[in-house]
């Protein structure tokens, strides 16, 4: 029951959001911030209240008929996966509402509905074990995203919001024929309609098939993650869409491709996934140089974080299809803590926006002496971005490589070249951003406390995960070895290999 | 024909009755109250009364008429739609000076001409229904005989009208040469040789093309667009919806008789559905007229239909049922907001005339953009239903092509979806146009339909249930 009064409290306060700010421009933010604020204690209420027995696969689950005709089920679910994802929604949902308490001076009612209507649907996709209702809040979530870009966003929302709509909206039509294709293709099998993730798991398929609806949930995956051919959405849809709208996509809606892949793919789809190893791996590397590479030459501050993400995407991407415990512990790692540092580069880059009114590298400079505490704040965050040790990212990136470099020497050693080159671009920001010389004769207001929490917040977070990343990594060791049975399987195959 | 034969005639004969009730009614006092009340009483009357006969089927009805659970379903849309579309006018025609009761009564000729489409399993009644049906539609898509466009769109629709009877007749012919019968039926039954298979594969041709003019598939497609501009708003609704609904009823019907079968007359529809398909979404996209845009995505959404029903499994039927209930609602709901937003000088059908619309009125700028995003088949509206049951049904048949290009087109459809979207909440203009309160009538149909567009698009059980239960009879 409780899964679903988690949506239902960001449903109505969304609601409640809208329609109270006729009465106060203020009062639609505080409900924000109060209902998720209440989200995020019941969920840690829900992982103290766990049950620790192996034989019960879920913290909690909540399994409701919907739509009995198709087989249909409003079944929700929990484990530690999709318990961290949570978590990480709750906080990026309170650091969105508060990074927008000043810039957000229009329409603000409805903006709040938005934000608190996409944040929904993403704790839909992260709980929904029904393929039909996954597929659902999917596409559902897109919607009031569309709305934060276009509304509120910059000079190029109407491209870049339609471009991000298309983009996920095709990939998502192919991963509702792959579920479509499984759906039948089991119940030939079994004689079941169902949707239900925990049945089709062990759908018998024949390898062409298999390959043909995994590649339909890939593609999916891959738009959202971005894998590099399919990540072109992604600097448009980041640099127009306003602060929050920049957190809630960097931070979770491409940590939901990295779900969908650690949820869907490697479980329902393993040979067909381990046949497609090499292109995977191939290309989490060529995003990983590419993405670094790309960002070292953007003047757009905003455009630069963005492309940061696609390098940093590349280690989930590469931890994912190296098929090994450690691997997969750095790439749930990385999709976490990139949340954390990309999310407050991004809050960093709107409060100097609000400022200077310019997100343009060339006309900054100089904004150390001006605004000491922003600017070393950035600092801290471009370190924690090019995997300084001590903070999240490194531990993530870190064990990413380590078990990369079993399955492959080579691309390991392309993906470290990867994190050489995030130094030139982190520390080509910095300095150009805030040192040297004071030209503009900038006098500026340095963080305001407001601002000052979330930052401090965020940094005591990426020094805990960098220094005592255990808890995380204990609470996904449930769910990772139910994926490391999969494993097994390739793993067998590959002995078979010459 | 017996008495209970007759009692399961009367959601037809009440139509009838009230055509000839509000005939009278204006002979002896003009009053659009009035008339307006006397049809939707009639209409709702026959709707009841499709309820009540339910018990009742299947009935042959004379060699012409099959009443079963398929076409007491269809009927009930028909009359719905047909009610929602006399509510509608109510409003609209308000605003107009002129003789404005007519238009009920031809509404109501309509409506029984599509009453009878969709119970018709003789050539006979179906050419009878489409000429009742095409014949009331020239006077009401030209029924502002003030405005170029209307009389432009009216003589477009009887010219092309005719002439595709004129091919449905020939075609008709032409079967009846090959067969001997006129019964849907007996096509199915007969074993023919070489020479008749000639004359009777032209014959089906030539039946589609009429049909085909119907539904306003690519490449029978030209005059939709200019009708649905020209016609009074809710008129296009009527063609849009109840029209259309009444000719894909008949079509399933037809087919499922026999001809659907044969390699050439599913290659005939492949080609008519994908070329629709692309026709009408390409089309769209530089469109700023959003009724013409509304014109250009039913040929689509009638492409899409077509890969369900070209899929032919159990789940087709139902899927193309689902899917009319769906675009139905979401249509009426469209040419319900464009009704409410236009004057006495004018349909509100150009794009700037929705710039900023969500800032002056949020809450008809939100139902039309769950109208949009219905067409586009997003979650949460009724659309995604119906394209994930055309999808399913597609999937099931293994009909991989068809829906590979229902799905790329479908995307090439949303961006023009999206743009309205972006103009509805764009920053509104300078020029403020006069806000009208919306009357209780149409606040109601509008509300009702945008009801039924999200309820049915978050919770389809039921309205499965009554598919799945009326289908039973095909």
């Amino acid at each position: 029951m409780i899964l679903i009064v988690l949506i239902a409290i960001l449903l109505l306060g969304g609601i409640l959001a809208a329609i109270s700010a006729r009465w106060s421009t203020y009062l639609p933010r505080w409900i924000s911030l109060a209902a998720i604020a209440v989200d995020l204690v019941l969920a840690v209420r829900i992982w103290s209240g766990r049950s620790l027995s192996a034989s019960i696969a879920w913290y909690d689950e909540v399994d409701w008929n919907w739509v009995p005709n198709f087989g249909i089920h409003f079944h929700l679910a929990v484990d530690g996966l999709s318990f961290l994802m949570l978590i990480l929604t709750f906080f990026l949902g309170i650091i969105a509402v508060l990074c927008s308490w000043t810039e957000i001076r229009e329409k603000i009612g409805f903006f709040h509905f938005n934000l608190m209507w996409v944040l929904a649907g993403i704790v839909s996709v992260f709980l929904a074990v029904d393929l039909f209702l996954f597929y659902f809040a999917w596409e559902l979530m897109l919607i009031p995203m569309y709305f934060l870009i276009v509304i509120w966003g910059h000079e190029r929302r109407v491209y870049a919001a339609t471009k991000f709509f298309l983009f996920t909206q095709c990939s998502g039509l192919l991963m509702l024929i792959a579920i479509l294709a499984l759906y039948f293709i089991h119940h030939q099998s079994t004689g079941v309609y169902t949707f239900e993730y925990s049945e089709l798991l062990g759908t018998t398929l024949t390898s062409g098939a298999e390959l043909a609806i995994m590649l339909g949930f890939f593609v999916a995956f891959a738009v959202k993650l971005p894998v590099v051919p399919l990540h072109t959405w992604l600097p448009d849809a980041h640099t127009e869409a306003p602060t929050a709208g920049s957190v809630i996509l960097a931070g979770l809606l491409l940590k939901t491709g990295g779900y969908g892949l650690l949820r869907f793919v490697i479980p329902l789809f393993p040979r067909a996934a381990h046949e497609l190893t090499p292109v995977a791996l191939a290309l989490a590397v060529i995003g990983i140089i590419y993405g670094a590479v790309t960002a070292f030459s953007q003047t757009d501050l905003k455009r630069l974080v963005a492309y940061t993400s696609v390098s940093h995407l590349g280690f989930v991407l590469l931890g994912i299809f190296s098929w090994n415990p450690l691997a997969l512990q750095g790439a749930i790692m990385t999709m976490i803590c990139h949340g954390l540092s990309t999310g407050a580069l991004f809050v960093l880059v709107g409060g100097l926006q609000e400022r200077i009114h310019t997100r343009d590298l060339d006309r900054m400079g100089g904004l150390w002496t001006v605004v000491p505490r922003l600017s070393a704040s950035a600092l801290f965050f471009s370190l924690a971005s090019l995997g300084l040790p001590g903070l999240g990212d490194f531990v993530g990136e870190f064990l990413v490589l380590l078990g990369s470099y079993k399955v492959s020497v080579a691309l390991t050693v392309f993906a470290t070249l990867g994190i050489l080159v995030s130094t030139f671009y982190a520390l080509r920001m910095v300095q150009r951003g805030f040192f040297g010389p004071n030209t503009n004769s900038w006098r500026l207001p340095d963080l305001t406390p407001r601002e000052g929490c979330i930052m401090t917040v965020m940094i005591l977070g990426l020094l805990w995960l960098g220094f005592y990343p255990q808890p995380v990594l204990n609470t996904f060791a449930p769910a990772m070895n139910n994926l490391q049975r999969e494993f097994q399987i390739p793993a067998a195959a590959l002995r078979r290999q010459p | 024909m017996n008495a209970t034969d007759t009692l399961a005639l009367f959601p037809l004969l009440l139509v009838a009755g009230t055509a000839v009730v509000v005939m009278l009614g204006i002979a002896m006092k003009r009053s659009h109250e009035l008339t307006a009340g006397l049809t939707l009483t009639g209409l709702a009357a026959s709707f009841l009364s499709v309820c009540a006969v339910a018990p009742l089927v299947p009935r042959q009805v004379t060699s012409l008429l099959l009443i079963d659970g398929y076409a007491l379903f269809y009927l009930g849309l028909v009359i719905a739609s047909a009610a929602a579309v006399a509510a509608l006018s109510y409003r609209y025609f308000a605003k107009h000076d002129g003789q404005r009761e007519e238009l009920y009564l031809l509404l109501l000729l309509a409506t029984l001409g599509c009453g009878v489409l969709v119970t018709s399993v003789h050539f006979a009644s179906f050419l009878l229904g489409l000429e009742v049906l095409s014949i009331s539609l020239y006077g009401m898509v030209a029924y502002f005989t003030g405005r170029r466009q209307a009389l432009e769109a009216g003589i477009k629709y009887l010219i092309l009208a005719s002439a595709s009877a004129a091919f449905l007749l020939f075609g008709i012919a032409l079967i009846y040469a090959a067969t001997g019968t006129l019964e849907f039926s007996s096509m199915r039954d007969l074993s023919l040789g070489g020479s008749s298979l000639a004359l009777l594969m032209p014959g089906i041709a030539l039946s589609v093309t009429g049909i085909g003019f119907k539904l306003g598939v690519v490449p029978f497609h030209l005059w939709t667009p200019d009708v649905y501009q020209g016609a009074p708003a809710p008129v296009a609704a009527f063609v849009a919806t109840t029209s259309k609904t009444a000719v894909v009823a008949l079509l399933l019907r037809y087919l499922e008789a026999g001809p659907q079968q044969s390699p050439a007359v599913f290659f005939l529809f492949s080609v008519i559905a994908v070329a629709s398909m692309c026709a009408g979404n390409l089309l769209a996209l530089r469109q700023n007229n959003v009724k013409r845009v509304l014109a250009y995505s039913s040929i689509a959404h009638f492409g899409y239909i077509l890969v369900a029903f070209l899929a032919g499994t159990k789940l087709a039927a139902g899927a193309v049922a689902f899917y009319l209930v769906a675009y139905t609602v979401t249509i009426l709901t469209a040419f319900g907001i464009v009704t409410v937003l236009s004057t006495s000088e004018g349909d509100a059908d150009d794009l700037e005339d929705y710039r900023g619309l969500f800032w002056r009125r949020p809450v008809v700028a939100s139902v039309f953009t769950a109208v949009l995003l219905s067409l586009a088949g997003i979650p949460a509206t009724i659309g995604f239903v119906g394209k994930f049951y055309i999808l399913a049904s597609g999937a099931n048949a293994s009909a991989w092509p068809l829906i590979i290009v229902l799905v790329l087109t479908s995307v090439i459809g949303l961006f023009y979806y999206l743009r309205i979207v972006v103009t509805l909440f764009s920053a509104a203009p300078e020029r403020q146009s006069s806000m009208q309160r919306l009357e209780w009538g149409s606040t109601f149909v509008l509300g009702g339909l945008a009801v039924l567009l999200i309820w049915f698009g978050v919770y389809p059980a039921p309205l499965l249930n009554l598919i799945r239960s009326a289908m039973g009879g095909l």
